[in-house]
């Protein structure tokens, strides 16, 4: 692991000033940095000089199509995959090399629940428990069913692994980075594969966990599954990071336009070209255009005294899926 | 092997107590107990497993089977490493366990060890319950640790149960009685024991090493048939090898050269010399192979 480190230098040299026995502090106020993060699998780009920052204490949507690089990216924070270039720090903390610090206050799923299939669901949270050297065994078995119960996975516990539904396999998963308290929770694709009443409990046990002021991570490449819960966004295309702000900033990116209904739309939309909008379009009873420096009052007033009735007078708010889309590109132009 | 073991568990000791400086204070133990914890546990996933349980019950089963084919019908004049053991098994069962040993380090007992060591962490790769244990984090050193000490336990289990059921079955087939050792000399009944004790802690050293080998190329792939295959492989390549006159250059130093070098704990006075030379051989190829797995397994990237 040492070699790995090697490129971590200005960061093992900052906390190891620190004193080890204080939880170390975050000056940024970021749980997870990443800079000129790098990762190539043999001719494949797969993450691209990433910069991540979430910051403490937000639900931090991570998305992008399927192989944009989420996954390699949430390895690369674990440790298991050890960047090319670039350095990540979690909880203030450099990966890999202090890892074996960080990494129990940070509970995590990669890629799917996996599990022995032959072990019950509460041997199986026992095994996680059992290689956690900073876990009290004495505890062990209140722990392990505190963490079935709030997953509702406490009356299955005795049931092999190998007979869990999909849903079920994931809440498994879930159950194991509740262990113990955490800090961090970084969540891969947790809907994946759920039924909308399974992505529904998901999302739900999501938004507590971030109640009790844990920062949390979600990948998915789905905007709409995580969308009600985020606080912040961060969006992946071809290994590179097209866009990382809050959900509002995300909004706000997206072109605002005011939408007329009157019963004379040929005379509304001179006023609009007269105000001097662009991508004036009629549509039946309706005029839409794009949005500049006009307030929509402005608009209004314009329009009313130009005999136009108006019927109604909106700005809906941009489409996310719109902006999302238009951030890593319409389906099926897979990304390398 | 208890070499290994001590060699690989200090390890893992100056990042167990980096953790618990600086993690969040659960308990305040030591390193020990917590890598005995996760010691058993890897043990329970071992002996738990109806696989590996059904593999020991055909070991037990085994010298049982010959036991009773050498009762049935005695071999005139055979052949084979076996051949000066079971001369004697008629006048003392106890040879019974030599015998079986020796029948089952052909093929039987390779092939336990590299079903659990091809295992150890391709099998864990595969399922993808290695990012589990390593994003808990079960820390790279400190398991390969315990999955080299499991294995280690579980090569001395399958030599015990081969011992204590052909010990058994000798002892309901054949008289009981002060051992006659190949040197011609007797020695009482409980010495006769000893020595066999001392041969099953030999054969799981031998077991150990190839252990370390299945061990290291478990950790080169996510497929455990492919290690088993592999690490069996090896092992008969080594057997005919270690058969082929030509090859007498390197025959000392194959894998499987001194495994039958046992017998020398059965002559007045021991023969040290073959005896060190195959623990030498056996230390030496855990060294190596303990130290390949951990230069790949500490630097390879976690994909499965």
């Amino acid at each position: 692991m040492s070699a790995a480190t090697g490129g971590t230098e200005a960061l093992v040299s900052s906390a190891a000033a620190a004193p080890v026995s204080v939880v170390p502090v975050d000056s940024d106020g970021l749980a997870v940095t990443t800079r000129e993060l790098t990762k190539r699998f043999r001719r494949q780009l797969a993450v691209d000089g990433l910069g991540l920052a979430v910051p403490r204490g937000s639900v931090y949507g991570f998305l992008g199509p399927n192989g944009s690089g989420k996954t390699t990216t949430i390895r690369m924070l674990l440790g298991l995959i050890y960047p090319d270039h670039g350095h990540v720090a979690l909880l203030g903390q450099p990966i890999p090399g202090a890892a074996v610090r960080v990494l129990p206050r940070v509970g995590s799923l990669v890629e799917g629940p996996a599990f022995y299939t032959y072990l019950s669901g509460r041997a199986n949270l026992a095994r996680i428990d059992a290689a956690d050297r900073t876990a009290d065994p004495g505890t062990a078995r209140a722990r392990i069913g505190a963490a079935l119960d709030r997953v509702g996975l406490l009356s299955a516990a005795g049931k092999r692994y190998r007979a869990y539904s999909l849903g079920m396999k994931q809440r498994l998963a879930i159950a194991a980075s509740l262990l113990k308290p955490r800090e961090l929770i970084i969540l891969d694709e947790p809907t994946n594969g759920l039924d909308p009443q399974g992505t529904r409990e998901v999302r739900a046990l999501i938004r507590e966990i971030a109640t009790d002021g844990v920062t949390v991570l979600v990948s998915s490449h789905l905007l709409a599954e995580v969308e009600q819960i985020c606080t912040h966004v961060g969006v992946m295309r071809t290994g590179r990071l097209v866009f990382q702000g809050s959900l509002e900033e995300l909004r706000s990116r997206g072109s605002l336009r005011i939408v007329v209904r009157t019963a004379q739309p040929e005379a509304a939309a001179k006023v609009l070209a007269g105000l001097g909008l662009a991508d004036i379009q009629s549509a039946d009873g309706e005029v839409s255009a794009l949005l500049a420096s006009q307030t929509p009052e402005q608009i209004c007033r314009e329009l009313v005294l130009a005999d136009v009735g108006v019927a109604g007078l909106e700005t809906p708010r941009p489409n996310l899926e719109d902006l999302f889309v238009g951030l890593t590109g319409e389906g099926f132009d897979v990304d390398g | 092997m208890s070499t290994a073991d001590t060699a690989t568990v200090p390890a893992a000791g100056p990042a167990d107590l980096a953790g618990a400086g600086a993690g969040t204070g659960t308990a305040a133990r030591g390193p020990v107990p917590a890598w005995l914890r996760l010691f058993r546990s890897e043990l329970r996933l071992i002996f738990g497993r109806l696989r590996n349980l059904a593999l020991l019950a055909a070991v037990a089963a085994l010298p049982v089977l010959i036991g009773i084919a050498l009762r049935l019908a005695k071999p005139q004049g055979a052949g084979g490493p076996a051949s000066s053991f079971i001369d004697q098994l008629a006048g003392n069962g106890v040879f019974l366990s030599l015998i079986a040993l020796t029948i089952m380090l052909a093929l039987v007992l390779p092939l336990t060890v590299a079903v659990v060591s091809g295992d150890s962490v391709a099998g864990e790769a595969g399922s993808g319950t290695l990012r589990n244990l390593l994003t808990v984090p079960a820390g790279r050193a400190r398991l390969l640790s315990v999955k080299y000490a499991a294995i280690v336990i579980f090569a001395l289990t399958a030599c015990t149960v081969v011992v204590v059921a052909s010990l058994a079955a000798g002892a309901a087939l054949f008289p009981i009685g002060p051992v006659t050792l190949l040197s011609g000399n007797t020695v009482p009944l409980a010495d006769g024991l000893v020595r066999v004790l001392f041969v099953t802690l030999y054969v799981a050293a031998a077991l150990s090493a190839l252990g370390a080998i299945g061990l290291a190329i478990s950790t080169f792939t996510e497929h455990p048939i492919g290690a088993i295959a592999a690490i069996l492989m090896i092992g008969l390549i080594s057997e005919v090898a270690d058969n082929i006159p030509q090859f007498a250059v390197v025959q000392p130093y194959l894998p499987t050269h001194w495994w039958l070098k046992f017998d020398s704990l059965l002559r007045s006075p021991i023969a040290t010399g073959d005896l060190l030379h195959g623990l030498l051989s056996f230390g030496l190829y855990i060294v190596i192979f303990c130290s390949i797995a951990w230069a790949r397994f500490s630097s390879t990237d976690v994909t499965a």
